[in-house]
């Protein structure tokens, strides 16, 4: 299998790119600085593409790689590939469900009690020696709080498992009411928004979802009210929340993603009541290892004509 | 002449003369936390409780034996001395969770009733247990910290280690430690003991040292007293059969751990991490913990909450109340 060439287009721990380069040729986008070299030289050769949450495959990358049969993402999210373009040329898409659930849902949990408890804030207190001065200031429980979940899939599902544990009541938003939940469904978000102390954004960005928090859904959410995405930073119009929060109509809130990243506003860097993480939701070793082993038996699975592990087209 | 004195230091209504008197043994504007609402069951003798005890009684000598209730905080201790010079003392109402300011013996022995916090603060205290041991498992404050620094771009951050399925181990199963479990069950984290007995309606395993626990699990999470059996209970020992990737969160007091032995565990990469809200000196936090990326520090603050803080308030007047209608004490200690 050492001459099918696979393109890797995004940075991947050393696990995953050690094993690619030991069963491929694998070819890594940043080694060629001039696409137009990449292209010249393989475009040819390639028949699978990885990618991860920031980078994937648009319709101008599918076109321009005639022999690509497989794009398998390091990510469960698959925003950045072009799916329709896929399904159009028979480009089969694999992503990876279920091992990052614990993960990202963990994340979420430990987002808001870091942004209502001033975890991260009072850590910098204690490091800048200013207890000597004084407590820290009084913070906001989180057990007992109404938590909204936009999108109830594995992910929104674990959070509320997770919330339901701090004796926080459930509800949530999505395409569809789940008759067999037992949380309490509202068929808009900013119904939602408006009946919870925290809002959670844990469902995929598609065309619908872009900027599904807005101006009117931040404003529901209110001063007291917190906004946590472990979703997709084009979940947020990004603006409107920097607004709200420099103007308090927005109590908090707690960012893994961004719109533009590794681009983060500035005016965030000064705020008390936002934590800010580098797209970290799946970051753990165990987890980041399980991912790469999907990739590989994808892959694997794809080039012995052997059924998909966990395909998405 | 003393009397005039005393008639301006406490100016007192005819009505207040004959309700019972309540002395606030805590800090200058101590009472502006607590807020005991004026009460038709009882007097607070001093409002701003400023002076302190010792100078007030030498200013006042004839409520030495007018005070009946003491509502005291950690740092104002109640001990054999204090109870010496209130001789008509019948309750001390703390409201913190912890006692060990109050010498429960010496108010057994003297008949006085003595009311705490209760479980009020203990959603909040394992709220933050779980808030730390996730913090260090996937390193938020230092990820939030790193993006503040603007430094890096790309991103590069290292990765963190899984919390769900993860073996804790709880030092301490009062009520603070069976909430830190309920929450921790909620990610699928399996849940192991040790206390001084053996609870037998808990079907979590029990180990009968903290020695056993710290070799059985990842994680150690502390929620019990601070006496003499249980200080520095976690030793250079305990830290090491924990092992390289073991987490170590404190919510309970400092001295439960040998604060130089863990940080020398943290540089020497002997444990995974540490999540501490409580230190042996606060707030003296020896600086060296201030470069690591492993530890996160929190200043003594399990408790403070605005939800808390109204509840607390709350609560001490309902003791008082209560306790002044003879009736039963909502959160009696002994």
């Amino acid at each position: 299998m050492g001459s099918i060439s696979v393109l890797l287009v995004a940075k991947v721990i050393p696990y995953l790119e050690q094993e690619l380069n030991k069963r491929y040729n694998l070819l890594r986008i940043w080694d060629f600085p001039q696409k137009s070299q990449l292209l010249t030289q393989h475009s040819a050769s390639i028949r699978a593409a990885v990618g991860n949450a920031s980078a994937g495959a648009d319709a101008e990358f599918i076109d321009a790689l005639p022999k690509l049969e497989i794009v398998s993402s390091y990510s469960v999210g698959v925003d950045m590939i072009d799916l329709n373009k896929c399904k159009e040329k028979g480009i089969r898409v694999t992503n990876t469900p279920d091992v990052l659930t614990d993960d990202v849902a963990d994340l979420a949990i430990g987002l808001i009690l870091a942004l209502l408890r001033r975890i991260c804030e009072s850590d910098r207190y204690v490091r800048n020696g200013n207890w000597k001065s004084g407590d820290y200031k009084l913070t906001t429980k989180f057990s007992g709080k109404t938590v909204g979940i936009i999108g109830l899939g594995r992910i929104g599902t674990a959070i509320a498992k997770r919330a339901e544990g701090f004796n926080c009541p459930i509800s949530y938003f999505s395409r569809t009411q789940k008759q067999e939940s037992k949380y309490k469904y509202y068929p808009s978000v900013v119904e939602l928004a408006s009946n919870s102390d925290i809002l959670v954004v844990a469902c995929p960005l598609t065309e619908e979802t872009h900027h599904i928090i807005n101006r009117e859904v931040i404003n529901a959410l209110g001063p007291k009210g917190y906004l946590i995405n472990i979703g997709r930073g084009k979940h947020v119009d990004e603006p409107e929340l920097v607004a709200a929060l420099l103007e308090g109509r927005l109590g908090g809130a707690g960012l893994d993603v961004f719109e533009n990243e590794p681009h983060v506003p500035e005016e965030l860097f000064g705020l008390e009541n936002v934590v800010l993480l580098p797209h970290v939701g799946s970051g753990t070793v165990e987890t980041r290892t399980a991912m790469a082993d999907l990739v590989l038996g994808n892959l694997e699975a794809h080039f012995l004509g052997k059924p998909l592990l966990t395909p998405l087209v | 002449m003393a009397n005039q004195k005393n008639n301006i230091i406490i100016e007192q209504s005819s009505e207040d003369n004959n309700l019972p008197k309540v002395f606030l043994h805590g800090p200058p504007k101590f009472s502006i936390v607590l807020q005991p609402k004026p009460s038709h069951n009882f007097h607070i003798l001093n409002p701003s409780s400023h002076p302190p005890l010792h100078e007030f009684i030498a200013l006042n000598p004839h409520h030495a034996s007018s005070i009946t209730a003491v509502v005291c905080t950690g740092g104002f201790p109640v001990n054999a001395e204090v109870l010496q010079l209130l001789p008509s003392l019948r309750l001390v109402c703390t409201p913190s969770a912890g006692t060990n300011h109050i010498d429960l013996f010496e108010c057994l022995r003297r008949g006085i009733q003595v009311s705490s916090a209760g479980n009020l603060f203990s959603e909040d205290v394992a709220d933050l247990a779980v808030a730390l041991l996730i913090d260090v498992g996937r390193k938020i404050s230092a990820a939030d910290r790193f993006l503040r620094s603007q430094l890096q771009k790309p991103w590069d951050f290292p990765l963190g280690s899984k919390l769900t399925g993860k073996k804790i181990g709880i030092v301490g199963m009062g009520r603070i430690g069976l909430e830190v479990a309920k929450r921790l069950e909620a990610f699928s984290c399996m849940i192991s003991y040790n206390s001084r007995n053996k609870k037998p309606l808990l079907s979590y395993p029990f180990f009968s040292s903290v020695l056993e626990l710290a070799t059985n699990t990842n994680v150690i999470i502390l929620c019990c007293d601070l006496n003499d059996q249980t200080r520095h209970i976690v030793n250079k020992e305990v830290m090491l059969a924990l092992g390289k990737g073991g987490i170590i969160v404190n919510v309970g007091r400092g001295a439960l751990i040998d604060e130089k032995e863990l940080l020398k565990c943290l540089i020497e990469g002997e444990i995974g991490g540490a999540g501490l809200d409580v230190f042996e000196n606060e707030p003296h936090v020896p600086k060296e913990f201030f470069s690591l990326d492993n530890v996160v520090l929190s200043p003594h603050k399990g408790a403070l909450t605005s939800e808390s803080l109204i509840g607390i308030s709350q609560l001490v007047e309902q003791n008082l109340k209560a306790f002044f209608s003879n009736k039963p004490l909502l959160t009696p200690v002994i």
